[in-house]
């Protein structure tokens, strides 16, 4: 198992329960992974508010936000699996916040007009990551579960018939490479948001593990679909995420209606503001998905030049709400925005901006979360399956969940009928790994990495996200090129080989520049706007040529990627616009 | 350099065998930034205050929100996580150093294992039969939830246990984040099962009584957890065990 996260965790506990062993690899310790950044809460039908809600709904507003790009059978697995696995996290322990009878909370979320997000205050992430991790120790405690934390997975073991026979890790503190043999490889590495420079991501959300599997022959899959979160806090090191839980516990979107308008906004009267949201999407008001609520305030700022103080940025306002209510349910996240801003989200609006969330494309995998290769499987953020061309917020949580329960038995099932390994090929891999870590301590060129992650960060994120033009793309690729030819002048500021982070981050930066080519390119050729992909030149979305999966593979001999394209299965719900 | 700037001292320490030393940086200051800011800031420029070329500082962090614990040392002397010291409150020049408590890797980076084998000890999880459907969780009022949710928000920080007089090589004292954890599962209608497993496993060396009461760890602690009450209640729940095994042994 490469990564700790929910994902990973759910699938270390089926193949634990069916009395499998594990070894768990994860570059921090499991319980810090990124799942503990999701805050909002985890969807499930439950019906419990009287509203007729039902898992089909859950399926039909899936696949509609998600702009019916993602194949339906699995969605609907998931969807009709949620409300048994919200029971299953109850048993963990989940603190999920509870109605006056006893029986689970339940509030809206974007994309949906029912009840259907179940949460545990503003940290439903962090809670149910703690559950799975509980688990997961006691499993390790009976020693089923092997623990690797402080490792990095640098590339699967292949045979000689492309077969998986095992991973290459780096132990990041005697920067020692070390093969290990296993019957099957599950990824649940996450996202890939630092290929985009600052983004709502966890630091160790680098794609590598993602993009070193790609250019071993893995296809990668919809890598162009990204999301954008409509209503980040921005900083100097990171974009902080403030919830979708924010909106939908009553959290109104607004500007001054007034250009330049320097009054402090609790005294700009009801009158003078502008609730664009609500005004242009009467129905879904602040509550439309991310995506088109992110270009919605791109509008606003950029259009209509109306960002508050003239920046880029909107109001998000939470005052006119009790206190004790966002206190109850919203704390952990209103904790966050006053402390790094120093302003009371009870008192002042909120001042936020979009920035990169998610990734919605990742590891093409087949119904059972089995990649290309035999022997790899993958769950998570990492693979594409779930969410088409835009998430609803609050089904990564279950997407991750679900596909770590799907992909744990199919690993075993697997493991078990899976050849012996020859052992030649744990040697060779280990050989190749340990060339490139010298070479990389020896290249004394001139070019500083974490400078070279600046550049990618600031060129992906100006051109690779809300707003798309082919000519920006075409730069953005030559430009990734450039990247990669002055990684070869790369200079390591830090040789020493012990705990060396620049060094890992080095390796990761490389994979990260290939994976980013993916994205540009594979945005380079949808000419349509789908989802989360939007081109001003192509607005509207073209299913009778482009209702298809992007299959990028690697083209070793010219070092960039090919791309196939794949129907997509839409056997249950017929596409049909998608107008909020 | 412009005329605002950010002086730091960081303790330094090649790898777990070599001696600390002390390396001053100055920086440029810009508005809203935080110690990791700066961090990222020096690995894109390593040169100290003296000009010389030096190595990026090596530390623990990932989320940068307060919620994955990993990002703890000691700022101007006090136990706290870096991605939430905002530089414009703190006193110059910053001094950064490595948790004291912990083993060192490398810098500011230290090895807090010890406290998910503490867990691992106190058997920190529901005894759950499966994963398989067995219908809903136990009914649980809104009462509950209010007294699980902040033990349940403990991010693994070791802050409580850095500023504990008692956590250290002679008591084996177990620190105030895994007793509140005791108390947690405990609490739980489930969890309850392993109740007297948990209490035995906090008597003795190393357990409960170690503590003194300094109250630190509530202290500090970022998420404001009731720290000192659980161990309170916890205390409680022990003699009241230990009372019972000699009782009805």
């Amino acid at each position: 198992m490469v990564g700790g996260g929910l994902a990973g965790l759910s699938a270390v506990i089926k193949i634990a329960e069916m009395g499998g062993h594990v070894d768990l690899f994860s570059i921090v310790p499991v319980k810090r992974s990124h799942s503990v950044c999701a805050q909002g809460g985890i969807n499930a039908a439950k019906n419990l508010k009287g509203e007729g809600d039902s898992t089909w709904q859950h399926v039909d507003d899936t696949i509609y936000g998600g702009d019916f790009l993602a194949n339906q059978p699995p969605v609907k697995d998931m969807c009709d699996a949620a409300p048994a696995i919200i029971d299953l996290l109850d048993r963990m322990g989940v603190p999920f916040n509870r109605t006056s009878e006893g029986l689970l909370d339940f509030r809206r979320f974007g994309g949906t007009l029912y009840h259907r997000t179940a949460f545990a205050g503003a940290t439903t992430g962090q809670q149910l990551l703690y559950a799975l991790d509980e688990q997961v120790r006691r499993y390790e405690a009976d020693g089923r579960v092997r623990k690797f934390e402080g490792w990095e997975f640098l590339s699967a073991v292949l045979d000689s018939n492309k077969v998986c026979r095992g991973i290459c890790a780096l132990d990041l503190r005697s920067m020692q490479v070390h093969t290990f043999p296993a019957g099957a490889v599950i990824i649940c590495a996450g996202g890939i948001g630092a290929i985009f420079g600052k983004s709502t991501n966890s630091v160790v959300c680098t794609g590598s593990a993602q993009s070193a599997l790609y250019q071993q022959g893995c296809y990668y899959a919809n890598g162009e679909f990204i999301q954008v979160h409509p209503t980040a806090i921005p900083g100097e090191d990171k974009l902080r995420l403030m919830s979708e839980s924010a909106r939908g516990e009553g959290g109104r979107v607004w500007v001054p209606k007034q250009k330049g308008d320097k009054r402090e906004p609790r005294s700009i009267p009801e009158s003078e503001r502008w609730y664009f949201l609500e005004e242009w999407y009467p129905k879904y008001g602040n509550l439309v998905p991310r995506d088109v609520a992110t270009r919605a305030i791109h509008k606003v700022v950029y259009e209509h030049d109306l960002g508050v103080e003239g920046q880029p940025m909107v109001y998000l306002d939470l005052t006119h709400i009790e206190r004790a209510v966002l206190d109850r349910k919203l704390e952990g996240i209103l904790e966050i925005y006053q402390k790094f801003i120093g302003d009371d989200p009870h008192d002042v609006p909120m001042k936020i901006f979009p920035g990169m969330h998610y990734t919605m494309g990742g590891l093409w995998v087949d119904f059972k979360q089995a990649t290309n290769l035999p022997g790899i499987f993958a769950a998570g953020e990492c693979e594409y399956q779930y969410h088409g061309a835009n998430r609803l917020g609050a089904n990564s949580l279950v997407s991750c969940i679900w596909g770590g329960f799907v992909a744990g038995p199919e690993a075993v099932k697997y493991a078990v009928s899976a050849p012996p390994a020859t052992n030649g090929c744990f040697e060779a891999e280990r050989k190749r790994q340990e060339e490139i870590n010298a070479r990389l301590v020896k290249s004394d060129g001139t070019e500083n990495p974490f400078r070279l992650w600046r550049e990618l960060g600031e060129i992906m994120t100006r051109n690779c996200t809300v707003i798309r033009y082919n000519k920006n793309l075409k730069e953005t690729d030559a430009k990734l090129h450039e990247l990669l030819e002055r990684f070869q002048h790369i200079n390591l500021s830090d040789k020493q080989m012990w705990a060396n982070t620049t060094f890992t981050f080095t390796r990761q930066l490389y994979n990260m520049l290939q994976l980013a080519r993916v994205i540009a390119q594979g945005a380079g050729m949808r000419d349509e706007s789908r989802g989360a992909h939007y081109k001003p030149e192509f607005p509207e979305r073209d299913d009778k040529n482009w209702l298809k999966t992007t299959k990028a593979y690697f083209a070793a001999d010219a070092d960039e990627p090919r791309f196939e394209f794949e129907a997509v299965d839409t056997s249950l719900i017929p596409p049909r616009p998608r107008k909020y | 350099m412009p005329d605002k700037t950010i002086i730091l001292k960081i303790k330094r320490q090649r790898d777990p065998g070599s001696e600390a030393r002390w390396e001053e940086f100055e920086i440029p200051h810009r508005p809203n930034m935080n110690v990791i800011s700066v961090l990222m800031e020096l690995a894109l420029n390593p040169v100290n205050r003296q000009g010389q070329p030096t190595t990026p500082i090596t530390y623990d962090s990932n989320c940068l929100e307060e919620v994955c614990g990993s990002c703890a040392m000691l700022i101007n002397g006090k136990a706290r996580m870096a991605c939430s010291a905002l530089v414009d409150q703190l006193e110059q020049p910053i001094h950064l150093e490595p948790l004291s408590k912990f083993p060192v890797v490398r810098d500011l980076s230290v090895d807090r294992s010890v406290l998910f084998e503490n867990l691992k000890r106190v058997q920190a999880w529901i005894p759950l039969d499966g994963t398989y459907f067995l219908g809903p969780g136990p009914r649980l009022g809104p009462k509950a939830q209010e007294e699980a949710y902040p033990l349940s928000r403990c991010i693994s920080c070791c802050c409580c246990m850095e500023v504990c007089p008692q956590f250290n090589e002679h008591t084996g004292f177990v620190g105030a984040a895994t007793i509140a954890q005791v108390r947690l599962f405990n609490i739980h209608p489930t969890g309850k099962a392993l109740a007297h497993e948990r209490l035995q496993a906090l008597m003795g060396d190393g357990g409960i009584q170690e503590c003194a009461f300094s109250q630190n760890c509530v202290e500090i602690c970022p998420k404001t957890i009731p720290l000192t009450k659980s161990i309170a209640d916890v205390n409680g729940q022990v003699v009241r065990q230990a009372i019972s095994d000699f009782l009805f042994k």
